[in-house]
């Protein structure tokens, strides 16, 4: 154990899968608390999560997470209802804040800056960080004005030619430009669910963000909507780099290279998504992803 | 087991139809007790508009009488006079007596003759005077004119005189009955729309008092009201519901909100008039402090409108905002407050609806008075809508009784009119999530 579990319970080197089996899983969670298993780091991050945790008022809803997102990835966060995932995933770009009694301790890097720090402003962070959430909510305005918000806030378009074009680019990213470039000026509210939700894909992708967090994209929409979500995803890696919290597992196997398991606020094992889905070093993990229970 | 079950099925059933009746009795007793209220509540409302409408219709209306004045020179001026200094001083009033005694040449007794007089309204010298004022070349010609009738004949011709009662105790006596019939007998008296009403301010008589000014009055101290109440309102709304941190101090200055609303109105008269009077200095009777007082009575019923609208902007409007790094102020001013706008507008229409009946603070800041005047501005003297209301309801003449009605309709018209406008706020912006 010694040699892959140092003093603050952080496994600092990739564990090997032999190696891996070997071990008691069940006595190192016990042993170390909020101890992962796997591989935490990858050689490129974007964002670097250390001993994150999350307390509502009293209660503390994550427990000393150690996380590496990593640059033009996809990492999922799989785990039962409750076990902060999406809190955990809120916190990456601070919408944490709008909760009055929420606290984050600990430190999340983004490009060696810490994002929790004093002097951070949260509108960049935001602009960096943008997010796309579990229900699709555009804004009660025409497509175009959804899409042109951010960047007109930002002040990123020089005219109003150059807006049309990052309207027109986001919306072709998003795959949603053919099907609305007709009716630009129509209410967002008006889209089916599906492309609500492609809209809001786009919206995020309009003020150029490093990262992108996803909050369970696909849960309000039907198989058709979510395969085109989850081919965007796919597509949108090549630029950005994504984090997805979601319920479906056949989802986080579809679409992320790397997986996380939280449990009760801690993060439990985080590793390559094959790896997870095929060879989970952890009990927990192993009982999840076979459906004993969650 | 089984049987034993059955048996304990077997008397769930019976047990359970027993029940029946009574329930759907219930149900139908209870669904009567309602559809009872609700007939009641419409036979209360509709008495009370029947009744004010019955009263007032007449008001609308209002008597002429022609009568057939010599502009006699020696009377009024030179002929070719144009000086209106001149032409307003004449004596109009004798010409006017002059007219009437040349129509009823038999008249001769002193007393008589006041009787007589007393046939057209005292506005009749003023109508005659402005005519010549506007047209010297009047004077010298004999022109037929319709004037106001008194007030007294305007009630006989519209039936609200009884004439069963013995002459003593009757505003119009017989003499005046015979002379009226004359009149009547040769066309000279008319039923007319009354401009009046609309286009004058408040008399000691009748048939010259109008409800201009107290609608001018209300108009001005809405206004005030509004300028005030609803960027403050809305402000310490969203203050309240989007910045402030929840404590024990906003808890307070919570239920402090609401106990204002319940605080009775002559207790925010008082206080206008110590503080905006008293202390202050700000003239009585003017509609700028009427709506100052009005606005501190309205805050309470805006502000928690205002809060009730931005808490129904559902969250995600807000996350959406902030998630493309809108600041909170951008998240608010861009995308909740025109949300909540017309949520907010609603409730303040009801609040300047509540304001536009309210009589009891501005009886206490002195807007009760007597003002013939029409307000030129907010910084006038003036009465309002109700306070006039309140005045004519407490004069004797038969005449102030309609007149009294018809305020009432007017007021009750403007009421549910911006209730209506409410309404269609509501229905027209109302968004479904």
């Amino acid at each position: 154990m010694e040699e892959f579990v140092n003093e603050s319970g952080v496994v600092t080197k990739p564990l090997n899968p032999e190696a891996a089996t070997e071990v008691d899983m069940q006595a190192s969670y016990e042993q170390h608390g909020s101890g992962t298993v796997g591989e935490i780091y990858v050689d490129d991050p974007r964002m670097t999560c250390r001993n994150v945790n999350v307390y509502y008022g009293e209660k503390q809803a994550i427990f000393d997470v150690n996380l590496d997102i990593g640059k033009n990835q996809v990492i999922s966060m799989i785990g039962p209802s409750g076990c902060g995932k999406s809190t955990f995933l809120r916190c990456l770009n601070r919408m944490n804040d709008t909760i009055d009694v929420c606290r984050v301790t600990g430190q999340i890097k983004m490009d060696d800056q810490d994002i929790y720090d004093g002097g951070l402003d949260v509108v960049p962070l935001r602009a960096s960080v943008g997010m796309v959430f579990q229900k699709p909510n555009p804004f009660p305005k025409s497509i175009y004005d959804n899409i042109a918000y951010g960047p007109r806030i930002h002040g990123l378009s020089d005219n109003a030619k150059h807006l049309d074009e990052i309207v027109e680019s986001s919306l072709t990213r998003a795959g949603l430009w053919e099907e609305v470039k007709d009716r630009m000026d129509q209410p967002g509210t008006g889209l089916s669910g599906g492309q609500q939700q492609r809209l809001c894909i786009a919206r995020a992708i309009a003020v150029s963000p490093e990262v992108i967090l996803m909050d369970e994209p696909c849960s309000a929409l039907d198989p058709i909507a979510t395969a085109k979500i989850e081919e965007l995803i796919d597509e949108l890696r090549e630029n950005y780099t994504i984090a997805i919290v979601t319920h479906s597992m056949q989802q986080a196997a579809r679409v992320s290279q790397r997986t996380a398991y939280f449990h009760l606020g801690k993060l439990i094992e985080v590793g390559e998504t094959d790896q997870i889905f095929t060879n989970p070093r952890h009990k927990l993990t192993e009982d999840y992803i076979t459906g004993r229970f969650g | 087991m089984n049987n034993n079950l059955q048996q304990q099925h077997d008397r769930t059933m019976v047990r359970v139809q027993q029940g029946l009746d009574r329930r759907y009795r219930q149900e139908k007793r209870f669904q009567r007790i309602g559809l009872g209220a609700i007939i009641l509540g419409l036979v209360f409302v509709s008495f009370l508009f029947i009744s004010i409408i019955a009263n007032g219709y007449t008001a609308f209306q209002q008597t002429y009488v022609k009568i057939d004045v010599n502009f006699d020179p020696e009377m009024i001026a030179p002929i070719g006079e144009t000086d209106q200094e001149v032409l307003s001083k004449a004596n109009y009033g004798g010409l006017v007596k002059k007219t009437l005694r040349d129509m009823f040449p038999e008249v001769t007794n002193r007393r008589e003759k006041k009787v007589l007089y007393s046939l057209v309204s005292t506005g009749a010298s003023f109508q005659l005077r402005d005519m010549v004022m506007q047209d010297p070349a009047l004077i010298g010609t004999q022109q037929s004119v319709w004037v106001l009738a008194d007030d007294d004949v305007d009630m006989l011709i519209k039936g609200h005189i009884d004439l069963n009662v013995p002459e003593s105790d009757r505003r119009i006596k017989n003499n005046q009955m015979a002379w009226i019939q004359s009149l009547q007998a040769e066309d000279r008296i008319e039923k007319r729309f009354n401009t009046i009403f609309f286009s004058a301010g408040d008399s000691r008589e009748p048939e010259l008092s109008g409800i201009k000014g107290a609608v001018h009055g209300s108009f001005f101290t809405l206004m005030i009201c509004l300028l005030i109440s609803f960027p403050v309102g809305v402000a310490a709304a969203v203050y309240l519901e989007e910045f402030a941190p929840k404590n024990r101090w906003t808890d307070i200055i919570e239920v402090n909100i609401n106990n204002l609303a319940a605080v009775p109105s002559i207790v925010f008269g008082l206080l206008g008039l110590a503080v905006f009077i008293n202390f202050f200095g700000l003239p009585r009777s003017v509609p700028l402090v009427g709506g100052l007082v009005l606005a501190l009575m309205t805050l309470p019923t805006i502000i928690i409108a205002s809060r009730a609208a931005l808490k129904s902007v559902p969250p995600s409007i807000r996350e959406a905002a902030l998630g493309v790094g809108a600041s909170p102020m951008q998240t608010i001013t861009h995308h909740v407050l025109p949300l909540a706008m017309p949520g907010m507008l609603t409730g303040t229409i009801i609040g300047m609806a509540q304001a536009l009946g309210e009589t009891a603070p501005l009886l206490m800041i002195g807007m009760v008075a007597f003002i013939v005047d029409i307000p030129g501005g907010p910084f006038d003297p003036s009465a309002v809508l109700p306070v006039q209301i309140y005045l004519w309801a407490d004069s004797p003449e038969r005449a102030f009784v309609e007149r009294t009605s018809a305020a009432i309709m007017v007021l009750l018209a403007f009421l549910i009119s911006m209730n209506l406008l409410a309404v269609w706020l509501r229905k027209k912006f109302e968004r479904r999530w």
